[in-house]
């Protein structure tokens, strides 16, 4: 394995994610990962590659811990995400976007209440149910849904919306949060090819004008190594690759995906 | 031997299978001839009954229909009240009860089971004994019924309400956690949106039973329609009960016209 050189002569960047010795087990003793350590440098775009079932949502999951780790850490703003609770998780995670494979959106809510969900972890709770939110944070709605073009479907429903729309309305709740980090599950499994490209290129683009560091799972490595100044290649729970597009070769993905005669 | 009967024996049940279906036929029949003998039906009693439906309809008819301004709209209007009050007054204790029920809402086995006992010992209980219970509390009247409605339908609904929780996709519940989203936050955007409309569905529907329920309730003394009923079956004024009657018909298919008016406007 491999290990890369983070930053060097900057030192490691305040928003750098340091995962080390990473177990996930669903099932005791049958581990998805099985001891990850990897160091994101806190900017630009790292993909995560790899076949199905090899870890790649857990890993991403565990940073936000909507999966339970069962040993390892993951230090991200001087603290180890695996061991935070209640209150610190939450502010923990009101600081990291994340955009799902299946849009995740609230299907009964306009597009802007879409948007202002990302701000939960912030508004308190009784103007989240009174629905009063800020309105500076309704200004920011407003400039992100310019940013995605979708400004004139704010009070449409999001059940309304196609995918590529839908998907646009994810990425831009999760930069509602103002996020120090932004985490992408497979966002574009459900999507044609043509619009996984401006997706791709939305969220690149727009993590680049706020930037934000971003983490996404993948499994087009076309796609990957088109956005990605970073690949980090998962098989079988453990990094089997790690480093710029350009090094990622056939034998690499032999390596990650088995066989060969799919190249 | 040939092909033919080399062919692998196929049954449609096992003889295990056999055995179970000819003992549910058996004890079906069992049961059949139990129930009857235990009915005791009386065969002069029986074969009589014809007749004495004809005279209970020449009895009924023609209606009284001068009763219904002395006393059934007084007592229809009370009947509706009491419903509409008892399924206010049920919707605010099952709301609680069926948030605490919904397993991934309240990820706490123990307040599930909690939440779940109460459903089940509100829905076990008959509104008329739940009734009898109000009218030795606070003595018969309105008040007994409407608490009678309300603890009868506080099963109905929170179960169902709390059934609809555990319904509602995962996948936005996740996103506003992974937002950091306090609980009563997510509860509120999350899970609300996506449980309203079968929320009113099931409060529109439990009234619509509620308004039929309140109509036996004066049987036992907790006040309605069901007080006019009882006094005119107990005088045998046919033509009273039969005004009585088709009344409570006529606000039956009232309470149904409504409520697929305003599903229809709402949902």
């Amino acid at each position: 394995m491999r290990s890369i050189a983070v930053d060097e002569g900057r030192g490691v960047n305040a928003r750098a994610l340091v995962v080390s010795d990473l177990v996930v087990a669903y099932k005791p003793g049958q581990p998805v990962l099985k001891g990850v350590t990897i160091t994101f440098n806190g900017r630009g775009m790292t993909a995560v590659i790899g076949p199905s079932g090899t870890g790649k949502s857990t890993l991403i999951r565990t940073i936000n811990r909507l999966v339970e780790p069962t040993s390892g850490q993951v230090l991200f703003l001087g603290r180890d995400m695996a061991r935070v609770k209640g209150r610190t998780l939450r502010e923990m995670r009101s600081r990291i976007g994340m955009v799902f494979q299946e849009f995740n959106l609230v299907e009964r809510l306009s597009v802007m209440e879409n948007l202002l969900c990302g701000r939960l972890g912030f508004v308190p709770a009784w103007r989240t149910w009174l629905r009063r939110f800020p309105e500076s944070d309704i200004a920011r709605a407003f400039d992100l849904l310019d940013a995605v073009g979708l400004r004139e479907f704010a009070t449409q429903r999001a059940d309304a919306l196609s995918g590529g729309q839908r998907q646009r309305v994810g990425i831009a709740r999760a930069l509602m949060q103002e996020p120090a980090l932004l985490l992408a599950d497979e966002p574009t499994s459900s999507l044609d090819p043509k619009t996984s490209v401006e997706i791709m290129e939305l969220m690149t683009s727009l993590a680049r004008r706020n930037d934000v560091p971003v983490i996404v799972n993948m499994h087009d490595v076309e796609l990957a190594k088109r956005f990605a100044e970073r690949i980090i290649g998962l098989s079988g729970g453990t990094v089997v690759f790690d480093g710029p597009p350009g090094a990622l070769k056939d034998e690499h993905l032999k390596q990650i995906y088995g066989g060969e005669g799919w190249l | 031997m040939t092909a033919v009967a080399k062919a692998p024996a196929w049954e449609r049940f096992t003889p295990r299978e056999r055995f179970a279906r000819f003992t549910v036929y058996l004890l079906t029949v069992a049961a059949v001839v139990t129930s009857l003998r235990t009915v005791e039906v009386i065969p002069e009693f029986l074969y009589d009954a014809p007749e004495q439906m004809m005279d209970l309809f020449r009895r009924m008819w023609p209606m009284d229909v001068g009763h219904y301004p002395q006393a059934i709209h007084a007592a229809l209007v009370e009947t509706i009240h009491i419903a509409t009050l008892g399924t206010i007054l049920s919707v605010l204790l099952a709301l609680p009860i069926g948030v605490m029920a919904a397993g991934n809402v309240t990820p706490y086995p123990a307040l599930n089971f909690i939440a779940k006992l109460l459903l089940v010992s509100s829905r076990s209980v008959n509104s008329l004994v739940w009734a009898l219970v109000f009218v030795a509390v606070f003595g018969p009247g309105p008040l007994a019924g409407v608490f009678a409605i309300a603890f009868r339908s506080i099963g109905f609904v929170g179960k169902l309400f709390g059934e609809v929780l555990e319904e509602a996709h995962r996948g936005a519940i996740e996103a506003l956690t992974a937002a950091g989203a306090p609980w009563v936050s997510v509860l509120r955007m999350g899970y609300w949106p996506q449980v309203k409309p079968a929320f009113w569905s099931i409060v529109m529907f439990r009234w619509d039973i509620n308004v039929r329920e309140s109509a036996v309730l004066g049987l036992v003394g907790a006040g309605g329609i069901g007080v006019v009923l009882d006094t005119a079956l107990n005088l045998f004024h046919w033509d009273r009960v039969a005004m009585t009657l088709a009344s409570i018909f006529g606000v039956v298919i009232f309470a149904e016209i409504v409520v697929t008016a305003i599903r229809r406007r709402v949902l």
